[in-house]
């Protein structure tokens, strides 16, 4: 038998209906890989045991052919969703040894369906990085590795756990969420598909919360049909989150082979930011030329705002993470210092607890929420917000879809980026879509000139998923896939 | 807008985190450096613009004023470092 991590969902899906091999072993195969990759560290808890009997329960469901969508495929949970009973910290100190009492809605709907859970990816702390490089449990690393290089390089982040997982075949797919871009920039540094769909799609139900207006969970995943699979379970109408929204999921599968002929596709002017990379510039023309020459139809686009972007979304998510993060006092859960006092107690907790990242989020955050700065930060933030949303509802009278680069450049190394504001700026393309709610994949299309993945995202309208699926499947086609070769 | 020490002294107290005397001065350039950043927003003109309130148009949705939910404070205090006959601990606030 080949190796059984080098199916995909679809595959291992269909020979375990066909039953060619068993939950079971599918299972102990991704428990055997896991152990020998430990070098990347993209696990952080591994539940062996509970994957164990949650594969044994998939083959008897599968025996009496009452398997669900994901029955028997084995998963890999990113720490930010609540797992009953297991370690669930955000990577964060703060929340040292807090096991929820409760399930996340996402990840009840995955065991509904019958997936496996194989532990609890890394992240970078709170979500907030783009490297994952501010992790409390140390650097993921990414598989790949610059041509005649060892050189380790950072998966990106903040989902870097599942990408790194996803990309080396220890996970058949994961879940990650999106704040600025956490599903999309590690999707494209690892070789991987990366789908954040609109706000509303997913619960936030029980993920720990960053920045609440802008947090979305979606997959990381080795190709678009397994995206696609991924989210039809992830995606539910859920009465405990408000925000959740009352529409029914479409099957996104049916998304997949469809043709893109008359599809109009936008190339947004804005993006083609100063300084771009030429590789970058490249690829990005290679997609829409491949999109072209499938008979879609290429339309050249302004979303004016676009700049803007970025620097609002650094007054609005550290405003909302300095609300959302009040909750971590010493008290009710996780790490406590003791204290002359409560005050102090509180103050001592929280310093020892929040990394340097999430204390500098947190103190932006708190400044421009603060008496005197709300109307010049905050409001004029939330107001650039409404002008970004509106740039993308003008381009929907000409386009169905925006085509972008995904990042500015490939992986690079632990360290090389010290500078918070340039760190920041990995999000430049994807930050907009979580301003404006809207839906982005991103698709791994090409190679560096070192022979790192390249990504492309495609932009949706609101609770269109399906085109978006559509058209990353129509460059997936051409492109082909990225597999990192196996070194460890 | 510029951040002097005394505003990463204030800022920090209001976000109850500690901040070490020596990473005062740090913390100051860190945040004058991303608020400095952030200062091209003023560029735009926001006249008339209305700010944003929810992301996607939809209404907010309401559920029926029951209890859905709770009698389990056991559950709550599971993971509080410190507690007592489902009671969270802390030191002493009054006199």
């Amino acid at each position: 038998m080949s190796d059984l991590t080098s199916l995909t969902i679809a595959k291992a899906r269909e020979s375990l209906r066909k039953k060619e091999f068993s939950a079971t072993e599918l299972t102990e195969a991704y428990i055997t890989a896991i152990e020998k990759a430990h070098i990347l560290n993209a696990y952080i808890v591994e539940t062996p045991d509970k994957a164990r009997a949650m594969a044994k329960a998939s083959d008897a469901k599968l025996a009496k052919g009452e398997g669900g969508p994901l029955e028997g495929i084995p998963l890999g949970i990113k720490d930010l969703y609540a797992t009953k009973g297991v370690h669930t910290q955000a990577c964060s100190h703060i929340l040292d040894g807090f096991k929820p009492t409760y399930e996340s809605t996402v990840t009840e709907n995955l065991w509904r369906d019958g997936a496996v859970m194989l532990g609890k990816l890394n992240m970078d702390e709170f979500a907030m990085g783009s490297s994952n490089e501010t992790s409390y449990y140390g650097n993921v690393i990414n598989p790949w590795r610059r041509k005649n290089s060892n050189a380790a390089l950072v998966p990106g982040g903040s989902s870097g756990g599942s990408a790194s997982a996803v990309a080396a075949h220890i996970c058949a797919a994961a879940t990650a969420t999106d704040t600025g871009g956490s599903i999309r920039q590690p999707a494209a540094l690892t070789g991987t598909v990366g789908i954040k769909p609109t706000y509303g799609r997913c619960s936030r139900w029980g993920i720990v919360a960053f920045a609440s207006s802008l947090d979305q969970a979606g997959p990381i995943a080795r190709d678009v049909r397994d995206a696609a699979i991924m989210l039809k379970s992830m995606a539910s109408v859920d009465p405990k989150d408000t925000t959740s929204v009352d529409l029914p999921v479409p099957d996104y599968e049916k998304a997949i082979g469809k043709s893109v002929k008359g599809l109009r596709i936008g190339i947004p002017k804005e993006y083609r930011a100063d300084g771009m990379s030429s590789e970058i510039e490249a690829l990005w023309d290679k997609g829409a030329q491949w999109l072209k020459e499938q008979g879609a139809e290429i339309v050249e686009i302004s979303l004016p705002h676009t700049k803007y972007a970025l620097p609002a979304y650094y007054i609005v998510a550290p405003a909302e993470a300095s609300s959302n993060l009040a909750r971590y006092d010493g008290v009710r859960y996780g790490l406590r210092v003791p204290g002359d006092d409560i005050v102090d107690m509180y103050e001592k907790s929280r310093a020892a607890g929040f990394g340097p990242e999430v204390q500098r989020r947190i103190l932006i955050g708190t400044y421009v929420l603060s008496a005197g700065y709300y109307d010049a930060y905050y409001v004029r933030a939330q107001k650039i917000r409404t002008l970004i949303k509106r740039d993308f509802e003008q381009a929907w009278d000409k386009v169905d879809v925006v085509l972008t680069p995904a990042t500015p450049s490939a992986a690079f190394a632990p360290g090389e980026i010290s500078d918070p504001v340039q760190m920041y700026l990995n999000d430049i393309f994807t930050v907009t879509v979580n301003m404006a709610g809207l839906p982005g994949i991103a698709v791994p299309a090409g190679v560096s000139k070192d022979g790192l993945p390249l990504g492309l995202q495609l932009i949706g309208k609101a609770f269109d998923e399906g085109t978006l699926f559509t058209a990353a499947a129509a460059i997936e086609q051409v492109a082909g896939g990225y597999q990192a070769p196996k070194w460890w | 807008m510029s951040v002097d020490q005394a505003t990463v002294r204030r800022v920090a107290k209001l976000a109850r985190i500690k901040v070490k005397e020596e990473n005062v001065e740090r913390l100051a350039g860190e945040l004058n450096s991303i608020l400095h950043w952030i200062e091209q927003l003023n560029e735009v003109n926001v006249e008339g613009v209305e700010p944003m309130t929810s992301v996607v148009t939809v209404k907010m949705k309401k559920r029926a004023d029951v209890v859905t939910d709770g009698s389990n404070p056991h559950d709550v205090v599971e993971n509080a470092p410190a507690a007592e006959d489902d009671y969270f601990l802390v030191p002493k606030v009054i006199e």
